[in-house]
Protein backbone atom coordinates (compact mmCIF):
# COMPACT_ATOMS: atom_id res chain seq x y z
CA UNK A 1 0.00 0.00 0.00
CA UNK A 2 2.26 3.23 -1.40
CA UNK A 3 1.22 6.53 -0.34
CA UNK A 4 -0.03 7.16 -4.31
CA UNK A 5 -2.26 4.10 -3.58
CA UNK A 6 -3.48 5.73 -0.33
CA UNK A 7 -3.73 8.53 -2.11
CA UNK A 8 -5.77 7.47 -5.15
CA UNK A 9 -7.94 5.23 -2.78
CA UNK A 10 -9.12 8.50 -0.64
CA UNK A 11 -9.63 10.30 -4.17
CA UNK A 12 -11.89 7.67 -5.37
CA UNK A 13 -14.34 7.59 -1.84
CA UNK A 14 -14.28 10.99 -1.59
CA UNK A 15 -15.77 11.40 -5.08
CA UNK A 16 -17.65 8.26 -4.33
CA UNK A 17 -18.88 9.79 -0.96
CA UNK A 18 -19.84 13.51 -2.94
CA UNK A 19 -21.64 11.05 -5.85
CA UNK A 20 -23.88 9.32 -3.38
CA UNK A 21 -24.53 13.43 -1.73
CA UNK A 22 -25.78 14.86 -5.08
CA UNK A 23 -28.04 11.75 -5.99
CA UNK A 24 -29.74 12.13 -2.48
CA UNK A 25 -29.50 15.91 -2.02
CA UNK A 26 -32.98 16.89 -0.79
CA UNK A 27 -32.65 20.53 -2.44
CA UNK A 28 -31.29 20.74 -5.66
CA UNK A 29 -28.60 23.70 -4.74
CA UNK A 30 -27.42 21.07 -2.19
CA UNK A 31 -26.59 18.71 -5.33
CA UNK A 32 -25.02 21.26 -7.56
CA UNK A 33 -22.52 22.21 -4.76
CA UNK A 34 -21.68 18.83 -4.04
CA UNK A 35 -21.12 18.41 -7.99
CA UNK A 36 -19.20 21.31 -8.36
CA UNK A 37 -16.85 19.74 -5.43
CA UNK A 38 -16.93 16.17 -6.69
CA UNK A 39 -15.52 17.58 -9.92
CA UNK A 40 -12.76 19.38 -8.23
CA UNK A 41 -11.78 16.32 -6.33
CA UNK A 42 -12.09 14.48 -10.38
CA UNK A 43 -9.40 16.94 -11.35
CA UNK A 44 -6.74 15.84 -8.96
CA UNK A 45 -8.28 12.43 -10.32
CA UNK A 46 -7.12 12.85 -13.62
CA UNK A 47 -3.97 14.41 -12.89
CA UNK A 48 -3.22 11.13 -10.90
CA UNK A 49 -4.06 9.27 -14.57
CA UNK A 50 -1.53 11.97 -16.05
CA UNK A 51 -3.73 12.88 -18.22
CA UNK A 52 -2.97 17.70 -17.43
CA UNK A 53 -4.65 18.31 -19.95
CA UNK A 54 -8.22 16.54 -19.10
CA UNK A 55 -7.65 17.95 -15.92
CA UNK A 56 -7.69 21.48 -16.82
CA UNK A 57 -10.17 21.12 -18.81
CA UNK A 58 -12.20 19.34 -16.34
CA UNK A 59 -11.81 21.61 -13.58
CA UNK A 60 -12.70 24.78 -15.88
CA UNK A 61 -15.20 23.23 -17.45
CA UNK A 62 -16.74 20.45 -15.84
CA UNK A 63 -16.99 21.94 -12.56
CA UNK A 64 -16.44 25.57 -12.85
CA UNK A 65 -18.71 26.64 -15.65
CA UNK A 66 -21.11 23.81 -15.40
CA UNK A 67 -21.16 24.53 -11.61
CA UNK A 68 -21.74 28.28 -12.83
CA UNK A 69 -24.45 27.30 -15.69
CA UNK A 70 -26.74 25.07 -12.74
CA UNK A 71 -26.24 27.76 -9.86
CA UNK A 72 -27.95 30.49 -12.14
CA UNK A 73 -30.30 28.12 -13.70
CA UNK A 74 -31.10 27.21 -10.59
CA UNK A 75 -32.21 30.66 -9.25
CA UNK A 76 -34.14 31.09 -12.28
CA UNK A 77 -36.28 28.07 -11.72
CA UNK A 78 -36.65 29.17 -8.07
CA UNK A 79 -37.96 32.63 -9.17
CA UNK A 80 -39.94 31.49 -11.94
CA UNK A 81 -41.47 28.17 -10.28
CA UNK A 82 -40.39 25.29 -11.32
CA UNK A 83 -43.82 24.48 -13.61
CA UNK A 84 -45.13 20.97 -13.76
CA UNK A 85 -42.28 18.25 -12.37
CA UNK A 86 -42.42 14.19 -13.19
CA UNK A 87 -43.56 12.19 -10.50
CA UNK A 88 -40.67 10.05 -8.81
CA UNK A 89 -40.93 6.88 -9.29
CA UNK A 90 -42.54 4.55 -6.63
CA UNK A 91 -40.48 2.72 -3.89
CA UNK A 92 -40.84 -1.07 -5.87
CA UNK A 93 -39.80 0.69 -9.06
CA UNK A 94 -37.11 2.75 -7.29
CA UNK A 95 -35.69 -0.54 -6.00
CA UNK A 96 -35.74 -1.99 -9.43
CA UNK A 97 -33.72 0.48 -10.91
CA UNK A 98 -31.27 0.45 -8.49
CA UNK A 99 -30.81 -3.13 -9.19
CA UNK A 100 -30.51 -2.18 -12.75
CA UNK A 101 -28.11 0.52 -12.00
CA UNK A 102 -26.04 -1.72 -9.93
CA UNK A 103 -26.01 -4.40 -12.70
CA UNK A 104 -24.86 -1.79 -14.94
CA UNK A 105 -21.74 -0.84 -12.40
CA UNK A 106 -20.88 -4.78 -12.26
CA UNK A 107 -20.64 -5.21 -15.92
CA UNK A 108 -18.57 -1.71 -16.05
CA UNK A 109 -16.44 -2.94 -13.43
CA UNK A 110 -15.44 -6.72 -14.41
CA UNK A 111 -15.05 -4.51 -17.64
CA UNK A 112 -12.56 -2.45 -16.49
CA UNK A 113 -10.85 -5.54 -14.75
CA UNK A 114 -10.81 -7.79 -17.88
CA UNK A 115 -9.12 -4.80 -20.04
CA UNK A 116 -6.52 -7.13 -22.10
CA UNK A 117 -3.18 -6.86 -20.50
CA UNK A 118 -0.59 -5.99 -23.35
CA UNK A 119 -2.74 -2.90 -23.05
CA UNK A 120 -3.48 -1.89 -27.08
CA UNK A 121 -2.33 1.65 -27.20
CA UNK A 122 -1.46 3.93 -29.83
CA UNK A 123 1.49 6.11 -27.98
CA UNK A 124 3.95 4.46 -30.51
CA UNK A 125 2.41 5.58 -33.13
CA UNK A 126 2.04 9.05 -32.10
CA UNK A 127 5.21 9.58 -30.74
CA UNK A 128 6.60 8.25 -33.95
CA UNK A 129 4.80 11.29 -35.93
CA UNK A 130 4.95 13.66 -33.45
CA UNK A 131 8.45 15.01 -34.29
CA UNK A 132 6.85 16.07 -37.96
CA UNK A 133 3.81 18.17 -36.24
CA UNK A 134 6.79 20.09 -34.46
CA UNK A 135 4.70 20.12 -31.62
CA UNK A 136 5.94 19.13 -27.72
CA UNK A 137 2.49 17.98 -26.15
CA UNK A 138 1.20 14.73 -27.98
CA UNK A 139 -2.68 15.81 -26.73
CA UNK A 140 -2.13 19.32 -28.66
CA UNK A 141 -0.97 16.84 -31.49
CA UNK A 142 -3.78 14.77 -31.77
CA UNK A 143 -6.39 17.25 -31.17
CA UNK A 144 -4.79 19.67 -33.94
CA UNK A 145 -3.39 17.26 -36.67
CA UNK A 146 -3.87 13.21 -35.93
CA UNK A 147 -7.34 13.74 -35.10
CA UNK A 148 -8.08 17.37 -36.60
CA UNK A 149 -11.59 16.60 -37.93
CA UNK A 150 -12.56 15.93 -34.24
CA UNK A 151 -11.43 18.89 -32.86
CA UNK A 152 -12.88 21.21 -36.35
CA UNK A 153 -16.56 18.68 -35.07
CA UNK A 154 -16.15 20.34 -31.28
CA UNK A 155 -15.98 23.51 -32.50
CA UNK A 156 -18.90 23.62 -34.65
CA UNK A 157 -20.94 21.68 -31.76
CA UNK A 158 -20.01 24.71 -30.04
CA UNK A 159 -21.58 27.24 -32.91
CA UNK A 160 -24.56 24.94 -32.85
CA UNK A 161 -25.31 25.13 -29.08
CA UNK A 162 -24.94 28.81 -29.12
CA UNK A 163 -27.54 28.26 -32.46
CA UNK A 164 -29.57 25.81 -30.30
CA UNK A 165 -29.27 28.24 -26.93
CA UNK A 166 -30.81 31.04 -28.54
CA UNK A 167 -33.69 30.12 -31.00
CA UNK A 168 -35.03 28.93 -27.44
CA UNK A 169 -35.82 32.54 -26.72
CA UNK A 170 -39.13 33.66 -26.63
CA UNK A 171 -40.19 35.55 -29.75
CA UNK A 172 -40.47 39.43 -27.98
CA UNK A 173 -37.02 38.42 -26.57
CA UNK A 174 -35.80 37.66 -30.20
CA UNK A 175 -32.25 39.76 -30.76
CA UNK A 176 -32.11 41.50 -26.92
CA UNK A 177 -29.29 40.84 -25.15
CA UNK A 178 -28.41 37.13 -23.96
CA UNK A 179 -29.13 36.24 -20.42
CA UNK A 180 -31.60 36.84 -17.64
CA UNK A 181 -31.65 40.05 -15.69
CA UNK A 182 -29.33 40.28 -12.75
CA UNK A 183 -29.57 42.12 -9.74
CA UNK A 184 -25.99 44.05 -9.74
CA UNK A 185 -24.71 45.27 -6.52
CA UNK A 186 -22.43 48.22 -7.45
CA UNK A 187 -18.47 48.69 -5.69
CA UNK A 188 -19.67 45.30 -3.69
CA UNK A 189 -16.79 42.88 -3.10
CA UNK A 190 -17.68 40.88 -6.59
CA UNK A 191 -17.39 44.44 -8.50
CA UNK A 192 -13.78 44.53 -6.61
CA UNK A 193 -12.86 40.68 -7.86
CA UNK A 194 -14.13 41.85 -11.47
CA UNK A 195 -11.57 44.43 -11.62
CA UNK A 196 -8.66 42.62 -10.19
CA UNK A 197 -9.06 39.53 -11.53
CA UNK A 198 -9.67 39.70 -15.66
CA UNK A 199 -6.17 40.85 -16.08
CA UNK A 200 -4.81 37.80 -14.16
CA UNK A 201 -7.10 35.44 -16.08
CA UNK A 202 -6.45 37.16 -19.27
CA UNK A 203 -2.32 36.50 -18.68
CA UNK A 204 -3.30 33.26 -17.60
CA UNK A 205 -5.12 32.27 -20.44
CA UNK A 206 -2.93 33.32 -22.69
CA UNK A 207 -0.19 31.67 -21.51
CA UNK A 208 -2.08 28.21 -21.03
CA UNK A 209 -2.90 28.59 -25.01
CA UNK A 210 0.70 29.30 -25.70
CA UNK A 211 2.54 26.90 -23.16
CA UNK A 212 0.00 24.12 -24.64
CA UNK A 213 1.77 23.65 -27.67
CA UNK A 214 5.21 22.01 -25.43
CA UNK A 215 3.37 21.37 -22.11
CA UNK A 216 -0.40 20.65 -20.98
CA UNK A 217 -2.87 23.64 -22.20
CA UNK A 218 -4.46 24.80 -25.44
CA UNK A 219 -6.89 26.28 -26.29
CA UNK A 220 -10.24 24.55 -24.77
CA UNK A 221 -8.68 25.47 -21.44
CA UNK A 222 -7.43 29.15 -22.48
CA UNK A 223 -11.18 30.07 -23.47
CA UNK A 224 -13.18 28.59 -20.78
CA UNK A 225 -10.96 30.88 -18.49
CA UNK A 226 -11.97 33.75 -20.97
CA UNK A 227 -15.38 32.77 -20.73
CA UNK A 228 -15.09 32.74 -16.70
CA UNK A 229 -13.82 36.37 -16.71
CA UNK A 230 -16.35 37.58 -19.23
CA UNK A 231 -19.00 36.02 -17.39
CA UNK A 232 -17.52 37.63 -13.78
CA UNK A 233 -17.56 40.63 -15.36
CA UNK A 234 -20.67 40.46 -16.49
CA UNK A 235 -21.89 39.29 -12.84
CA UNK A 236 -20.46 42.11 -11.54
CA UNK A 237 -22.03 44.81 -13.98
CA UNK A 238 -18.83 46.08 -15.02
CA UNK A 239 -19.34 44.74 -18.17
CA UNK A 240 -22.68 44.55 -20.89
CA UNK A 241 -23.32 41.81 -23.31
CA UNK A 242 -23.77 42.64 -26.56
CA UNK A 243 -27.29 41.70 -27.95
CA UNK A 244 -27.81 38.81 -29.86
CA UNK A 245 -28.18 40.36 -33.08
CA UNK A 246 -24.36 41.88 -32.48
CA UNK A 247 -22.62 41.22 -36.05
CA UNK A 248 -19.10 41.26 -34.72
CA UNK A 249 -20.11 38.67 -31.61
CA UNK A 250 -21.81 36.24 -34.31
CA UNK A 251 -18.90 36.84 -36.46
CA UNK A 252 -16.77 36.36 -33.47
CA UNK A 253 -18.30 32.85 -32.92
CA UNK A 254 -18.39 32.27 -36.18
CA UNK A 255 -14.73 32.35 -37.06
CA UNK A 256 -12.37 29.39 -35.28
CA UNK A 257 -14.95 26.92 -36.99
CA UNK A 258 -14.65 29.22 -40.24
CA UNK A 259 -10.80 29.43 -40.69
CA UNK A 260 -10.30 25.75 -39.60
CA UNK A 261 -12.71 24.81 -42.22
CA UNK A 262 -10.81 27.46 -44.70
CA UNK A 263 -7.56 25.97 -43.59
CA UNK A 264 -9.42 22.08 -44.37
CA UNK A 265 -10.23 22.97 -47.30
CA UNK A 266 -7.00 24.57 -48.38
CA UNK A 267 -5.26 21.46 -47.55
CA UNK A 268 -8.14 19.59 -49.69
CA UNK A 269 -7.23 21.80 -52.36
CA UNK A 270 -3.43 21.59 -52.26
CA UNK A 271 -1.90 18.82 -50.18
CA UNK A 272 -4.98 16.71 -51.43
CA UNK A 273 -6.62 15.74 -48.12
CA UNK A 274 -8.54 17.23 -45.93
CA UNK A 275 -6.86 19.48 -42.97
CA UNK A 276 -3.36 18.42 -44.44
CA UNK A 277 -1.19 21.35 -43.01
CA UNK A 278 1.27 22.48 -45.61
CA UNK A 279 4.65 21.42 -45.52
CA UNK A 280 7.05 23.84 -43.23
CA UNK A 281 4.45 25.54 -42.46
CA UNK A 282 2.45 23.45 -39.99
CA UNK A 283 3.33 24.87 -36.41
CA UNK A 284 2.79 28.43 -38.07
CA UNK A 285 -0.69 27.23 -39.30
CA UNK A 286 -1.64 25.22 -36.10
CA UNK A 287 -1.03 27.90 -34.12
CA UNK A 288 -3.23 30.60 -35.83
CA UNK A 289 -6.24 28.49 -35.88
CA UNK A 290 -5.48 27.72 -32.43
CA UNK A 291 -5.68 31.87 -31.44
CA UNK A 292 -8.46 32.46 -33.44
CA UNK A 293 -10.18 28.85 -31.95
CA UNK A 294 -9.49 30.38 -28.87
CA UNK A 295 -11.73 33.58 -28.98
CA UNK A 296 -14.64 31.94 -30.60
CA UNK A 297 -14.35 28.99 -28.03
CA UNK A 298 -14.21 31.50 -25.46
CA UNK A 299 -16.98 33.68 -26.90
CA UNK A 300 -19.07 30.59 -26.93
CA UNK A 301 -18.66 29.25 -24.00
CA UNK A 302 -19.67 32.70 -22.49
CA UNK A 303 -22.84 33.09 -24.27
CA UNK A 304 -23.69 29.13 -23.39
CA UNK A 305 -23.25 29.69 -19.58
CA UNK A 306 -25.42 33.05 -20.02
CA UNK A 307 -28.08 31.55 -22.04
CA UNK A 308 -31.21 32.81 -24.32
CA UNK A 309 -32.12 36.29 -24.50
CA UNK A 310 -34.79 36.89 -21.78
CA UNK A 311 -37.78 37.86 -22.26
CA UNK A 312 -38.23 40.20 -18.67
CA UNK A 313 -34.67 41.41 -19.70
CA UNK A 314 -34.64 45.58 -19.46
CA UNK A 315 -34.59 47.07 -22.88
CA UNK B 1 -3.03 0.89 -10.08
CA UNK B 2 -4.46 4.04 -10.80
CA UNK B 3 -5.79 3.07 -13.90
CA UNK B 4 -7.86 0.50 -12.19
CA UNK B 5 -8.95 2.19 -9.01
CA UNK B 6 -10.21 5.44 -11.15
CA UNK B 7 -11.85 2.89 -14.07
CA UNK B 8 -13.74 1.51 -10.77
CA UNK B 9 -14.66 4.76 -9.99
CA UNK B 10 -16.26 5.59 -12.95
CA UNK B 11 -18.13 2.47 -13.45
CA UNK B 12 -19.70 3.33 -9.94
CA UNK B 13 -20.26 6.70 -10.78
CA UNK B 14 -22.01 5.34 -14.06
CA UNK B 15 -24.17 3.35 -12.05
CA UNK B 16 -24.82 6.25 -9.84
CA UNK B 17 -25.46 8.88 -12.25
CA UNK B 18 -27.89 6.67 -13.85
CA UNK B 19 -29.78 5.83 -11.14
CA UNK B 20 -30.19 9.56 -9.94
CA UNK B 21 -30.99 10.42 -13.38
CA UNK B 22 -34.05 7.62 -13.85
CA UNK B 23 -35.50 8.24 -10.18
CA UNK B 24 -35.25 12.19 -9.12
CA UNK B 25 -38.14 14.29 -10.66
CA UNK B 26 -37.11 17.81 -11.05
CA UNK B 27 -34.97 18.26 -14.39
CA UNK B 28 -31.64 20.15 -12.68
CA UNK B 29 -31.44 16.90 -10.46
CA UNK B 30 -31.84 14.76 -13.51
CA UNK B 31 -29.34 17.06 -15.43
CA UNK B 32 -26.80 17.18 -12.85
CA UNK B 33 -27.28 13.61 -12.55
CA UNK B 34 -26.20 12.95 -16.24
CA UNK B 35 -23.06 15.21 -16.00
CA UNK B 36 -21.87 12.71 -13.16
CA UNK B 37 -22.91 9.83 -15.44
CA UNK B 38 -20.74 11.70 -17.92
CA UNK B 39 -17.83 12.17 -15.99
CA UNK B 40 -18.06 8.36 -14.93
CA UNK B 41 -18.04 7.51 -18.68
CA UNK B 42 -14.67 9.97 -19.13
CA UNK B 43 -13.16 8.10 -16.24
CA UNK B 44 -13.34 4.66 -17.58
CA UNK B 45 -11.99 5.83 -20.85
CA UNK B 46 -8.93 7.47 -18.39
CA UNK B 47 -8.64 4.40 -17.07
CA UNK B 48 -8.24 2.93 -20.96
CA UNK B 49 -5.61 5.66 -21.59
CA UNK B 50 -3.57 5.04 -18.58
CA UNK B 51 -3.35 1.00 -19.54
CA UNK B 52 -2.17 2.38 -22.91
CA UNK B 53 0.97 4.58 -21.43
CA UNK B 54 3.91 3.34 -23.41
CA UNK B 55 6.64 5.30 -25.89
CA UNK B 56 7.65 7.83 -23.07
CA UNK B 57 4.09 8.90 -22.80
CA UNK B 58 2.59 8.45 -19.18
CA UNK B 59 -0.98 7.86 -20.91
CA UNK B 60 -1.69 7.45 -24.42
CA UNK B 61 -2.83 10.48 -25.95
CA UNK B 62 -5.19 9.59 -28.33
CA UNK B 63 -7.74 8.47 -25.71
CA UNK B 64 -7.12 12.08 -23.21
CA UNK B 65 -7.87 13.94 -26.67
CA UNK B 66 -11.07 11.94 -26.91
CA UNK B 67 -11.70 12.60 -23.74
CA UNK B 68 -11.34 16.58 -23.84
CA UNK B 69 -14.10 16.65 -27.09
CA UNK B 70 -16.08 14.79 -24.71
CA UNK B 71 -15.97 17.15 -22.03
CA UNK B 72 -16.83 19.81 -24.04
CA UNK B 73 -19.51 18.37 -25.88
CA UNK B 74 -21.34 17.14 -22.86
CA UNK B 75 -20.77 20.52 -21.90
CA UNK B 76 -22.78 22.24 -25.08
CA UNK B 77 -25.22 19.64 -24.26
CA UNK B 78 -25.68 20.09 -20.48
CA UNK B 79 -25.92 23.85 -21.59
CA UNK B 80 -28.84 23.09 -23.97
CA UNK B 81 -30.71 21.18 -21.71
CA UNK B 82 -30.24 23.67 -18.59
CA UNK B 83 -31.71 25.83 -21.31
CA UNK B 84 -34.49 23.93 -22.09
CA UNK B 85 -35.95 23.15 -18.72
CA UNK B 86 -35.55 27.36 -18.21
CA UNK B 87 -38.08 27.52 -21.49
CA UNK B 88 -40.43 24.80 -20.66
CA UNK B 89 -40.75 26.49 -17.41
CA UNK B 90 -41.44 29.96 -18.69
CA UNK B 91 -43.89 28.69 -20.79
CA UNK B 92 -45.73 26.83 -18.02
CA UNK B 93 -45.69 29.94 -16.10
CA UNK B 94 -47.52 32.08 -18.90
CA UNK B 95 -50.37 29.71 -19.44
CA UNK B 96 -51.10 27.74 -16.15
CA UNK B 97 -53.35 25.06 -17.00
CA UNK C 1 21.22 21.43 2.45
CA UNK C 2 18.74 19.49 0.54
CA UNK C 3 17.69 17.61 4.01
CA UNK C 4 17.47 21.27 5.80
CA UNK C 5 14.59 22.10 3.11
CA UNK C 6 12.60 18.97 2.92
CA UNK C 7 12.75 19.13 6.99
CA UNK C 8 11.25 22.44 6.57
CA UNK C 9 8.77 21.56 4.17
CA UNK C 10 7.53 18.61 6.16
CA UNK C 11 7.45 21.32 9.42
CA UNK C 12 5.35 24.27 6.99
CA UNK C 13 2.94 21.58 5.31
CA UNK C 14 2.37 19.67 8.78
CA UNK C 15 1.32 23.07 10.50
CA UNK C 16 -0.55 23.74 7.48
CA UNK C 17 -2.56 20.54 7.49
CA UNK C 18 -3.11 21.57 11.05
CA UNK C 19 -4.74 24.88 10.01
CA UNK C 20 -6.85 23.26 7.40
CA UNK C 21 -8.22 20.36 9.83
CA UNK C 22 -8.90 23.72 12.42
CA UNK C 23 -10.73 25.13 9.66
CA UNK C 24 -12.78 22.20 9.22
CA UNK C 25 -13.53 21.64 12.46
CA UNK C 26 -14.55 25.29 12.94
CA UNK C 27 -17.07 24.46 9.60
CA UNK C 28 -18.50 21.67 10.90
CA UNK C 29 -19.06 22.61 15.06
CA UNK C 30 -19.15 26.09 14.78
CA UNK C 31 -23.34 27.61 15.26
CA UNK C 32 -23.59 29.96 12.58
CA UNK C 33 -22.45 30.96 9.06
CA UNK C 34 -20.40 33.75 10.11
CA UNK C 35 -18.75 32.15 12.63
CA UNK C 36 -18.32 29.50 9.83
CA UNK C 37 -16.77 31.98 7.64
CA UNK C 38 -14.58 32.98 9.70
CA UNK C 39 -12.99 29.54 10.16
CA UNK C 40 -13.06 29.02 6.64
CA UNK C 41 -10.93 32.10 5.58
CA UNK C 42 -8.74 32.86 8.24
CA UNK C 43 -7.68 29.40 8.82
CA UNK C 44 -8.16 27.61 5.48
CA UNK C 45 -6.02 30.87 3.62
CA UNK C 46 -3.51 30.25 6.36
CA UNK C 47 -3.21 26.85 6.21
CA UNK C 48 -2.69 27.43 2.43
CA UNK C 49 0.01 30.16 2.86
CA UNK C 50 2.01 27.82 5.22
CA UNK C 51 1.37 24.88 2.31
CA UNK C 52 2.77 26.99 -0.19
CA UNK C 53 5.48 28.52 2.32
CA UNK C 54 6.47 24.59 2.83
CA UNK C 55 6.62 23.87 -0.90
CA UNK C 56 9.14 27.09 -2.19
CA UNK C 57 11.93 24.99 -1.48
CA UNK C 58 11.06 21.64 -3.74
CA UNK C 59 9.50 24.06 -6.40
CA UNK C 60 12.48 23.89 -9.41
CA UNK C 61 13.23 27.56 -10.62
CA UNK C 62 12.11 31.15 -9.25
CA UNK C 63 9.33 30.77 -11.91
CA UNK C 64 7.86 27.80 -10.26
CA UNK C 65 7.85 29.56 -6.81
CA UNK C 66 6.44 32.62 -8.16
CA UNK C 67 3.43 30.39 -10.01
CA UNK C 68 3.01 29.13 -5.78
CA UNK C 69 2.73 32.35 -4.35
CA UNK C 70 0.72 33.69 -7.37
CA UNK C 71 -1.98 30.53 -6.54
CA UNK C 72 -1.92 32.15 -2.52
CA UNK C 73 -2.77 34.88 -4.24
CA UNK C 74 -6.18 34.27 -6.32
CA UNK C 75 -7.23 32.09 -3.83
CA UNK C 76 -6.75 35.40 -0.80
CA UNK C 77 -8.91 37.36 -3.53
CA UNK C 78 -11.47 34.73 -4.07
CA UNK C 79 -12.13 34.40 -0.17
CA UNK C 80 -11.60 38.09 0.44
CA UNK C 81 -14.41 38.60 -2.23
CA UNK C 82 -16.66 35.54 -1.65
CA UNK C 83 -16.38 35.87 2.80
CA UNK C 84 -18.10 39.46 2.84
CA UNK C 85 -20.56 38.44 -0.03
CA UNK C 86 -21.53 35.14 1.78
CA UNK C 87 -21.53 36.91 5.11
CA UNK C 88 -23.86 40.24 3.30
CA UNK C 89 -26.10 37.40 1.73
CA UNK C 90 -26.16 35.42 5.55
CA UNK C 91 -27.32 39.22 7.40
CA UNK C 92 -30.16 39.80 4.86
CA UNK C 93 -31.56 36.26 5.18
CA UNK C 94 -31.26 35.20 8.15
CA UNK C 95 -28.15 32.75 10.04
CA UNK C 96 -29.38 29.41 8.77
CA UNK C 97 -27.66 25.96 8.33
Amino acid sequence: MTVWLALDLLLAAGSLALAFGVVRARRVFTAIALFIAHGLLLTLAWVRLDAVDVALTEGAIGAGLSGVLLLAARHRLARVGAGRVAEAPGRAVTIAIGLGCAAVTAALGYAVLALPDPAPSLAAEVAASLAATELGNPVTGVLMVFRGLDTLLEAAVLVLAVIGVWSLAPDRAWRGAPGAPWTVVEDGPLALLARLLPPVGIVVAVHILWVGADAPGGKFQAGAILAAMGLLAWLAGLARVPPTASRPMRATVAAGPALFIAVGLAGLMFQGAFLAYPEGLVKPVILLVEFVLTASVAAALALLVLGPPSADARP
Amino acid sequence: MSGTVFGLLGAALVGIGLFGMLVRAQPLMRIVCFNLLGSGVFLVFGAVARRGAGAGFAADPVPQAIILTGLVVAFAATTLAVALVLRLADDEDEAPR
Amino acid sequence: MSMLADAFTLVAVLAGIGFFAAGTAGLLRFPDTASRLHALTKADHLGLGLVVLGLLPQAGSLADSLRLLAIWALVLFAGAAAGPMLATLTRRTGPEA
